[in-house]
């Protein structure tokens, strides 16, 4: 390892944020995972000391502060509440990078992130071949969630009830599109993302039924990756970029108004993190990114700001069904965007809307976090879990393929039969009554 | 000094998990929430019920190892910054609400109970806990009854202190020491309550916490006033009081903090006024409406420019939420914020509103004064940045010009933040150094071998 005083000067370019902490320790109140454990390492305002010791030369080995600052959801729920307006999240992902940069990653990490990530093309046959085996080691789980559990013992599986791999991912079906603008006058790059692509599909059809309906052009260009946050979030900034300068480029092909995904952590990935970390980027490739994250808008926000939600053919509805909403971090306290969710959910007059206590509360999933911390990960998902209960609902919806994976998980292990929907399902399921009906 | 053995005992009382020895886990107890240095501490603790904690009471003194008590760490008189080497005890795991009594109106917790969960655990039966500190969301009782702390409802309320009917906490030797009752009334014993109260770990542990509680007030109303003459604003403060009507809040903002809110939330507050009262009258319905209307014509009377009344609930959430938002839009300004509290009576705010512009001037700093005139307990906030050496210095002599002041006015240090070390030495001026000596007298009789949080209020504790 290098020498420490390396270190003191790379912690250096955060300083600046770090100082704006004032110590109110207000914090406390909203962190969902000092909420279970109540240590003050856990929560930003001891993060931010943790960084402010590693600046001030307070540690020989940086170990135990990487540690402390990857048990983190990086939910952002500090960021979103803190009375001085620490940009604590930025903070966090950019010392991430910097204490992985000094201290390497790990050789699983680099093999995962590195080997296939920032492959596309191995990424994507790594995971087909999983989704042929994957019915040797697992079984069903539940049958309404659509969930699976390990058949054997496996240390990695755990107790997980997960959903399983598409048998085809979306891109096998639909390898690219390019349309023309219709009456909508718009035209809108679709960024897939993984977890939509490889576990829910069907997601991005509803997505390009919906704007195909309202006639929106639709560029998707070819070979899509991943947005980058799995690698970000492990400090590993070789592949974030390359993943970054890899998409500009496949962006390049085609003129749009707008940049959407269906997937929360995409959205704010591609808004708010990659213009943060092309800071040390050429001014040209600085300006593209701008641009882009200018244009990145989530599905919801862009159907209801930019085009206007179709109104219900149907007038009489007999029976409805009660859905609750849970609020992805990355949507409501990265992009402030809560009402627009809801909203293509109440244009479905099949559903009625219940709020859930505490809907804005944090799933707990976080990523890698949920591999390396799974039962503080689930323990925090069974208040989740336990919320979207006392709604009473049959049906929870989220606009997060990621918080869908871990709400699955949590109603699956408690045997609930509640089912799992994005909102985009729901509006779809409206388009087609519609259509039904004219 | 920390043996090994000492550590594994330690470990078998709380189970190893409870005892943390990484200093990077260290590190995240050195400091709290007021601008002073992180102190390191050599243990943290974390007791999960009495015993446990009574035990590490006995052990720490039986090894002379200093111990600090911490809540949520939001102390801003550095109460809970531990000493080099010392032993940090964690309430957080003590923090079950013991028993709400609807029929005696009283409540009994332990002392890491988080303010805002009792006061929402007695809410939801119609009672009222009223003492609600800026930390409320993450101060525990403990805390709160450690530091005597206060809040925005003072002036008719009362602070913590009124709503603590009796303690039951160990002393320096891990015994059990009761004090108060359940009942209204208790006349016997000592008033070690009385004691204890703001005592900042300094004289026991707090084990058990009996609140008193209150019936919900029925109806609200609020409104806030708006002056284009401090001097105006100060005065309206006086005279309502002096019209025998109590209001449940009046607090102040100046020029200063209106625009620095203003900019932050879009609130629509008027930036050009000189100061806003924001006023809160509460009680029956038709006393609440008289009430309002007397503060209304006050307003006027004296030279309000206007005064918006908030017809529902919505807006009444308006004014408190440009009240609440008032630190955290100073605090965005610049990197250091210094918050003061000392208070003065009520009828010399004007007096000292006009001080502490004067102060600003004559050190050339940035003051924000907000807070809660109606008690007379202003926070005077300084926005700086530390790692400017000039300007800390001037920021250092401002805030002894403020302290002066406010006993020159008859006033105190600290309205509700505690003595801690920030204040220590300033506590003579305040008192007298005979007060000082028979404060150390009582602490060497309760802790002779000085373990108790050594330091904080009366200083470096020799019994002279």
């Amino acid at each position: 390892m290098p020498n420490i005083k390396v270190l003191t000067t790379l912690m250096r370019e955060l300083e600046d944020q770090l100082v704006v902490c004032m110590r109110c320790g207000m914090c406390q109140a909203v962190c969902p995972v000092f909420a279970e454990t109540g240590l003050e390492a856990d929560v930003a305002r001891g993060k931010l000391a943790l960084l402010d010791g590693l600046l001030n030369e307070m540690f020989k080995d940086p170990q135990g502060v990487y540690e402390r600052l990857n048990k983190c959801l990086l939910c952002g729920s500090c960021a979103a509440n803190c009375p001085s307006g620490v940009s604590a999240l930025e903070i966090f992902i950019k010392a991430r990078a910097i204490l992985a940069g000094f201290m390497g990653l790990s050789p699983a990490k680099k093999l995962i992130l590195r080997g296939m990530l920032s492959r596309p093309g191995i990424f994507d046959r790594v995971v087909e071949w999983g989704s042929k085996f994957q019915k040797i080691f697992t079984m069903p789980a539940n049958e309404l969630i659509g969930t699976s559990c390990a058949r054997f013992v496996s240390p990695l599986l755990k107790d997980r009830h997960f959903m399983p791999l598409a048998s085809e991912p979306f891109h096998r079906k639909t390898a690219m599109l390019n349309t023309d603008k219709g009456r909508s006058g718009l035209k809108v790059l679709f960024f897939v993302g993984c977890l939509i692509d490889k576990i829910f599909p069907q997601l991005a059809q509803d997505v390009i039924d919906v704007l195909n309906y309202h006639e929106v052009g639709i560029f998707m260009p070819r070979k899509q990756a991943c947005c980058g946050i799995p690698a970000i979030s492990s400090g590993d900034l070789k592949t974030f970029h390359r993943l970054l300068h890899y998409h500009l480029k496949i962006f390049d092909a085609e003129k749009f108004d707008y940049l959407v995904t269906a997937c929360a952590t995409c959205t704010s990935t591609i808004k708010e993190i990659w213009p943060m970390m092309a800071d040390k980027d050429s001014e040209d490739m600085k300006s593209r990114v701008a641009d882009i994250s200018q244009k990145t808008l989530d599905i919801s926000q862009f159907l209801v700001t930019k085009v206007g939600l179709e109104k219900s053919a149907i007038e009489d509805i007999d029976t409805t069904v009660d859905v609750t909403f849970h609020d992805p971090c990355h949507l409501k306290k990265s992009l402030g965007v809560a009402a627009e969710p809801r909203a293509l959910i109440n244009a479905n007059p099949r559903y009625h809307l219940i709020e859930m206590p505490e809907a804005d509360r944090c799933c707990g999933l976080g990523g890698s976090f949920n591999l390396h911390y799974y039962e503080l990960s689930s323990n925090i998902g069974r208040i989740k879990r336990n919320n979207i209960k006392a709604s009473g609902s049959s049906v929870v919806a989220t606009g997060c393929p990621a918080c869908m994976l871990q709400i699955s998980d949590m109603l699956s292990q408690s045997d609930d039969k509640i089912v799992v929907k994005h909102p985009i399902e729901i509006y779809r399921e409206l388009i087609k009554i519609n259509g039904t009906h004219t | 000094m920390i043996t090994p053995a000492l550590l594994k005992e330690f470990q078998t009382v709380l189970g190893p998990e409870n005892v943390l020895t990484d200093q990077a886990d260290l590190l995240t107890y050195s400091y709290d929430a007021a601008v002073l240095e992180a102190v390191m501490p050599a243990l943290a603790l974390r007791p999960a019920n009495s015993e446990s904690l009574s035990r590490v009471i006995r052990l720490c003194n039986e090894n002379k190892l200093p111990l600090t008590v911490r809540g949520a760490g939001t102390n801003l008189s550095g109460g809970t910054i531990p000493l080099p080497r010392g032993v940090v005890v964690l309430t957080n795991a003590l923090n079950k609400i013991l028993e709400i009594n609807a029929e005696d109106m009283y409540a009994i917790v332990q002392p890491g109970v988080v303010t805002a969960k009792l006061a929402a655990a007695v809410e939801a039966k119609g009672l009222f806990y009223p003492p609600d500190p800026g930390s409320q969301a993450v101060s525990t009782l403990g805390g709160n009854v450690a530091e005597n702390a206060g809040g925005l409802r003072g002036l008719k309320y009362g602070v913590t202190k009124d709503y603590v009917m009796g303690l039951q906490f160990f002393d320096v030797d891990g015994e059990p020491i009761k004090t108060g009752s359940k009942t209204v009334k208790c006349a016997t014993g000592y008033n070690l309550a009385g004691l204890l109260v703001g005592s900042e770990g300094t004289l026991g542990v707090f084990n058990e916490i009996t609140l008193k509680l209150i019936p919900r007030p029925a109806h609200q109303k609020a409104m806030f006033a708006v002056f284009n003459d401090i001097d105006r604003a100060s005065e309206t403060v006086a005279a309502i009081i002096a019209h025998r009507i109590v209001p449940a809040t009046l607090e102040f903002m100046d020029n200063f903090t209106i625009r620095a809110v203003e900019d932050f939330s879009h609130a629509g507050l008027p930036v050009d006024a000189a100061a806003l009262l924001l006023i809160e009258v509460d009680g029956h319905p038709a006393q609440v409406e008289e009430d309002a209307g007397k503060v209304e014509s006050l307003c006027r009377k004296i030279g309000a420019d206007s005064i918006r009344v908030a017809k529902d609930a919505a807006e009444r959430d308006k004014v408190w939420a440009a009240r609440r938002g008032a630190l955290s839009a100073l605090a965005k300004l610049k990197p250091t914020v210094v918050l003061e509290d000392a208070t003065v009576p009520r009828s010399k705010i004007p007096e000292m509103v006009r001080a502490l512009k004067d102060i600003s001037k004559q050190y050339d700093i940035a003051i924000g004064t907000f807070g809660h005139a109606g008690d007379g307990n202003l926070h005077p906030t300084i926005l700086t940045d530390r790692r400017d050496k000039e300007e800390w210095e001037r920021v250092a002599a401002a805030i002894e010009a403020v302290f002066d002041k406010a006993l020159s006015l008859g006033g105190t240090l600290s309205g509700e933040h505690g003595t801690g070390i920030a204040k220590s030495c300033f506590l003579e001026k305040e008192t007298s150094m005979a007060t000082i000596r028979y404060s150390r007298r009582i602490k060497a009789a309760m802790d002779p071998n000085n373990i108790l949080n050594p330091e904080k209020i009366i200083g470096h504790a020799k019994a002279g």
